[in-house]
């Protein structure tokens, strides 16, 4: 605690920048379609991303009903399974929780956060959205197109992946995806130069960038990474579009397809691999670290407790995002690489271990001894540690080169990544949604509808994913269409899976009760008022809720305190907004 | 209006050095204090597209390293037949000298921006654009020697098919770079003599005023398209 003499406050600079003129919408079509305004931008991407993330729900059912009933369901058969596989986890990675995290989250927050009337450059920024729409359309356009989506996998190697083997490989399936993923790089690049810009040239007077929310140094740090880490994933895939449709031979080596030898010769495979994981491990990240800032507001606002260690945990985002650029070949042990290079990766694997417990210790020493409100955003925040602690622990085994070789395509390796980066940030997703509904709405959602849906998606989840950490160590292999009668799995295996299906569609169905939450309190919601959860940053300080085109009216706000002055002693409240003055108050920004 | 202008001229009070960059990175506001949100922009969009080339190139390296047949020789298939002998490399010499002479132009252009002649700042990008179109037209014929020899993508008379392959797509995508920005110099140049940016006239899609800055960030993504060709030709010729 630090006193603050009286007539500091007069110390924030004067403002350097002008505040920006917004384009006024004239019509209907600007004001709400062709939006430029980052809230909106926002909420459009946030539907797309749900909508299309609900077609990749649809299909883990699919997938699930066959494995716990081979044979039963006619219209499932390997090729549909392979299909449903591949578009479930593409959907998921990049066009749910990429687009969600970054231009849903990252659009809403980052203006309201750091103090802007808008993204710097709302005209692209509405752009973004619109091909990122387009990209989406693309990769649906796959289910209606001759031959159906590529069932290459997520990770869409090649060769195999563009030979007639593969479904959609001499169709249009693997073109669409290719094709698709390419707009999608385009689109985000536009949105995501905004967010990268705005955080750091557009923030208001005060906020520096030690003051800024964990939120906006998560999505940031994300925004960063992402720039850097799609071109790979634009390149591979440019380069794969030409072997399909040129006849280049990039990363077709000399093969026989069908009992005839191809035209391809020379090309190299792993360097699809090197340049799909250099893209496809920060995507964890990109991934992870939004939820990373995210989870440590909700603990902080909902424990009012100032977060333990903030410097700490921004310079663990900010180290997480550089070392995850130096660990993707771990995801190649057994790819036929170098083994010299396993040593390196893994080391470099398990070090990453040690800015993560640093958040996940960090976020423990918050709660400690803090005023727990288990609201639904807290509970959701709790669910996460526990989760993403289990998801991390099994990434400490798979790590290990001796010990992944073995658990390599084995259900353990899906067990992990559902956990870590899926079920995790999912978990945060819910959590913030039901944090900031209220503001982007003006209402709250429903408590006892949002308790069902916690308790169910939460225990629900770990009972799907921690029985496939067993299966995985029985040896069941993963992307298997079916078993069939094997010595090493026993039966119960079996019997596991119908369990893990059933979970699945219950879980999958508790989502439906979240959907209808979501549409019925936009109607029939408790009214929030501007700050229902005595929170100190910017964006519930507006004097609108929801904010108003440019945020603010007419004065940008100032900031004088950091993010987190939650129970400072000898304050009338047990929270302090960042624009209120510091004359003569106290704060617990040095205690950083 | 006017101390916001101050800012970018004033006399600097702020540290020196490392202690400077600390400065900035803690204040509030901003972070590089005198970059505008344009240029700020700019120079992040090149970051990215230099792992875009970084990756092209990469993956080119990879492919002449282990592909099993034997590379063509550079020097002998990028010769033009001059005078009664193979002069190796010429044309692509001519090229770079002509890429490498239009960042001096735009260079100059710049500089006539700041001092807001519109007419000479006019002119020099002009100058910029074409020899820009010069480079792109040079390559056509680059392109149609080869095709007319046997290039193809998936295919070449002297050897690794990953030739043709690397060949088109590289040049081809630089080419692309070239080619935006010939059309971006031509359309900045428009404005620069209709005088927009004298009058900040506000800009047909974003309705932002436009400033003489946009020829420096025009410039900055020109520079950087002349960088990359130095590293092509540097990786694809010489090696």
């Amino acid at each position: 605690m630090v006193e603050i003499p009286a007539g500091s406050a007069g110390a924030v600079p004067s403002a350097e920048v002008e505040d920006v003129e917004l384009y006024h919408p004239k019509s209907w079509w600007t004001k709400y379609v062709f939006s430029q305004d980052a809230k909106i931008i926002a909420v459009q991407y946030s539907v797309t991303a749900i909508s299309i993330g609900l077609v990749a729900l649809v299909l883990s059912w699919l997938m699930r009903l066959q494995l716990a009933f081979p044979g039963y369901f006619e219209f499932i058969d390997a090729d549909s399974y392979y299909q449903f596989i591949t578009m479930h986890g593409m959907i998921m990675v990049i066009y749910l929780l990429t687009a969600l995290f970054l231009g849903g989250f990252g659009n809403y927050l980052i203006p309201l956060m750091v103090g802007a009337r808008d993204m710097v450059f709302p005209y692209a920024n509405m752009l973004s959205y619109w091909v990122y729409l387009i990209a989406v359309l693309i990769l649906v356009g796959g289910f209606f197109a001759p031959g159906g989506p590529t069932g290459a996998g997520w990770t869409l190697y090649p060769p195999q992946a563009v030979l007639s083997g593969t479904p959609g490989g001499k169709d249009w399936g693997i073109l669409l995806m290719l094709s698709s993923l390419i707009v999608f790089i385009i689109g985000f690049t536009m949105g995501g130069l905004n967010y990268v810009v705005t955080v750091l040239q557009g923030r208001t007077r005060g906020m520096t960038l030690m003051r800024m929310p964990l939120t906006v140094w998560g999505i940031f740090t994300a925004t960063v990474m992402a720039l850097l880490a799609f071109p790979a994933l634009f390149v591979a895939c440019v380069m794969m579009l030409f072997d399909r449709l040129l006849g280049t031979s990039f990363f077709m080596p000399a093969i026989v397809e069908m009992g005839e030898q191809l035209q391809h010769g020379g090309g190299s495979p792993i360097l699809f691999q090197h340049l799909f994981w250099f893209f496809g491990h920060p995507e964890v990240y990109i991934v992870a670290l939004p939820a990373f800032g995210i989870v440590s507001d909700l603990i902080s606002t909902h424990a009012r407790k100032n977060i333990f260690g903030y410097r700490m945990m921004v310079w663990a985002i900010v180290i997480i995002g550089a070392l995850s650029f130096i660990v993707w070949a771990h995801h190649m042990y057994v790819s036929g690489m170098n083994p010299a290079f396993g040593f390196f990766f893994a080391t470099t694997t398990l070090i990453i271990a040690i800015p993560t417990a640093i958040k996940v210790y960090n976020w423990v020493l918050t709660l400690w001894r803090g005023d727990i409100h288990l609201t639904l955003p807290m509970l959701f925040a709790l669910a996460f540690i526990v989760t993403f602690v289990n998801g991390g622990l099994t990434g400490l085994f798979l790590g290990n080169v001796v010990v992944d070789v073995p658990l390599s395509d084995t259900m353990f390796v899906v067990a992990h990544f559902h956990m870590v980066m899926g079920v995790a940030p999912i978990l945060v997703i819910f959590g913030a949604i039901y944090h900031w509904y209220p503001k982007v709405t003006g209402r709250m959602l429903n408590d006892a509808l949002g308790h069902i849906h916690f308790w169910t998606t939460f225990l629900g989840t770990y009972a799907i994913f921690f029985p496939m950490h067993y299966l995985g160590l029985l040896g069941v292999p993963r992307r298997y269409y079916e078993l069939g009668e094997t010595a090493f799995v026993p039966p119960s295996a079996h019997t596991l899976n119908v369990f893990i299906t059933v979970m699945a569609l219950v879980v999958g169905a508790a989502q439906m009760i979240f959907l209808f939450n979501l549409i019925w309190s936009l109607f029939r919601g408790r009214e929030a008022g501007g700050n229902p959860w005595r929170a100190t940053t910017l964006e519930w300080q507006t004097p609108e809720t929801p904010p108003a085109h440019g945020n603010w009216g007419k004065e940008l706000p100032v900031v004088y305190r950091w993010a987190y002055d939650y129970s400072v002693p000898g304050a009338p409240e047990d929270f302090i907004p960042q624009t209120q003055p510091a004359t003569g108050g106290t704060t617990r920004e040095a205690i950083a | 209006m006017a101390q916001f202008i101050q800012s970018h001229s004033a006399p600097d009070l702020r540290p020196a050095g490392l202690r400077g960059v600390a400065a900035d990175f803690s204040s509030d506001q901003r972070a590089f204090k005198t970059a505008s949100w344009g240029k700020a922009m700019m120079w992040i969009f090149l970051l990215s597209d230099t792992f875009v080339f970084g990756c092209f190139l990469l993956a080119y390296m990879t492919a002449r390293m282990s592909t099993p047949v034997a590379w063509p020789n550079p020097s002998e298939v990028f010769a033009l037949h001059i005078g009664g002998q193979d002069v190796p490399l010429i044309l692509i010499a001519i090229m770079t000298f002509v890429l490498i002479s239009s960042s001096g132009t735009m260079a100059m252009a710049v500089n006539f921006g700041y001092r807001k002649e519109r007419a000479r700042t006019a002119a020099l990008m002009l100058v910029t654009a074409l020899l820009g179109a010069t480079f792109v037209g040079m390559q056509a014929f680059e392109w149609t020697k080869l095709i007319s020899e046997g290039v193809r993508p998936w295919e070449n008379p002297w050897g690794a098919a990953q030739f043709g392959s690397t060949f088109f797509m590289i040049t081809g995508f630089h080419g692309t770079h070239v080619t935006i920005g010939v059309i971006f110099l031509l359309i900045v140049a428009r404005k620069v003599w209709r005088g927009d940016f004298d009058e900040e006239r506000r800009g047909f899609f974003t309705s932002r005023k436009g400033h003489y800055e946009a020829v420096e960030i025009m410039g900055l993504y020109w520079h950087f398209v002349d960088l990359v060709w130095v590293f092509i030709f540097a990786f694809f010729y010489l090696w």
